[in-house]
């Protein structure tokens, strides 16, 4: 699928999110020096990786892949990913992968998260649409629909919280309960996420509205909700099942509600 | 003239889906095309009575009609709709035969 004419793979750098290290490999120094950049808070040294990926940076004329909407499918025990501007495949057996990509930061963002949905939809954690932050030591999750608020609660958060992400929370198992964790996915904030995490206290669906008020959520409601929010991509008809096996076991341990908030700094006194 | 005897109808779950009861209500997704389902309660007795060897006009008479005091003509064209909709989104089988038990479905292309 993919042949390289470039010099050897001389630079290499392991992003590590969710606690799990991925290394990325290219020819290009300045493609390099675009990934330190753009995921530096998660950039580790020394690490042993859970996964490497071999990137080949082009600059094509048209498309790298035929295909202008997002596939992900297995195909002989091997992912393929391709969109437009990336052409990606990967081996979880082997822990190898190969990227070839246009040299925008988009396309790594999106193998990255893909990758990490696969990774997840085994563990029985998930990627989710929304916001996340550390208060008093737990994490809480703010989830909805493009404009529901996931930035605007977040650019209000105290100085004492710590910010996760303001557009993809990574959600993991963590014993009997879930664990949140930072993300580089930035959204309209810009910011990266803290390279952090901690024990999930409480799953939020966003509303705005004249007031701030937290009110409980149906499971079956929450449930329809959590789905809907769930980054998933594969068409693989087994991981689909996980991964809702893995929504209804989250909303069994980690209470869902509805918060509706007026958009001002108050709406954090109810998250502690 | 003789009359045909009218076709058993036989139902079994797709092995397709992933299904879980919460809060009372059956919620069901495919898959396949990840479309999402909620049951309601008479829903949820004849899916959960879906097993591939009991026809499914004796569902309705010995499951619904007494659960639910429903009349045996309304409670067989409700049934019937209702298996109609959801074998077109493949979660639920249907066949004028038993149906064998199915192997679960091995993931693949989109």
């Amino acid at each position: 699928m993919m042949q390289s004419e470039q010099p050897a793979l001389s630079h290499e750098v392991a992003v590590v999110i969710g606690g799990f290290p991925i290394v990325l490999r290219t020819h290009d120094s300045a493609f390099q020096a675009l990934v330190e950049r753009r995921y530096a808070g998660f950039v580790r040294r020394q690490v042993q990786p859970s996964f490497a990926f071999d990137i080949d940076v082009v600059h094509p004329d048209g498309p790298v892949s035929e295909e202008e909407e997002l596939r992900v499918w297995k195909d002989d025990g091997r992912w393929r990913l391709e969109r437009g501007d990336f052409r990606a495949e990967w081996d979880p057996q082997a822990g190898q992968g190969k990227i070839l990509q246009a040299v925008s930061p988009y396309a790594i963002d999106s193998v990255l998260r893909i990758v990490h949905t696969l990774i997840q939809a085994k563990e029985g954690g998930f990627l989710l649409h929304g916001a996340s932050a550390i208060r008093n030591r737990r994490a809480f999750l703010f989830s909805g629909v493009s404009g529901a608020g996931k930035t605007t609660i977040s650019s209000l958060a105290p100085k004492d919280a710590v910010l996760l992400t303001d557009e993809i929370s990574y959600v993991r198992r963590d014993g009997e309960g879930y664990r949140a964790c930072g993300t580089p996915f930035a959204g309209e904030l810009a910011r990266p996420g803290e390279n952090a995490s901690a024990p999930i206290e409480c799953l939020y669906f966003l509303a705005k509205g004249p007031e701030n008020r937290i009110a409980p959520i149906e499971p079956p409601e929450a449930l329809r909700m959590l789905l809907r929010n769930i980054l998933f991509f594969a068409g693989d008809a087994e991981l689909v099942k996980m991964v809702f096996r893995s929504a209804c076991e989250f909303l069994g341990r980690v209470p869902a509600y509805r918060l509706t908030f007026y958009p001002d700094a108050r709406v954090w006194d109810l998250i502690q | 003239m003789s009359a045909e005897p009218m076709a058993e109808t036989y139902i079994a779950r797709s092995p397709a889906i992933a299904a879980r009861m919460l809060g009372g209500e059956m919620m069901i997704m495919s898959a396949v095309d990840s479309t999402f389902f909620t049951l309601n309660e008479v829903a949820t007795v004849i899916w959960q009575a879906a097993d591939g060897h009991t026809p499914l006009s004796q569902i309705v008479e010995r499951r619904v009609c007494k659960e639910f005091e429903i009349a045996p003509d309304m409670a067989q064209r409700d049934a019937a709709d209702f298996v109609n909709q959801l074998s077109q989104h493949g979660i639920l089988l249907v066949s004028d035969q038993p149906i064998p038990e199915s192997k679960p479905v091995a993931g693949g292309k989109p």
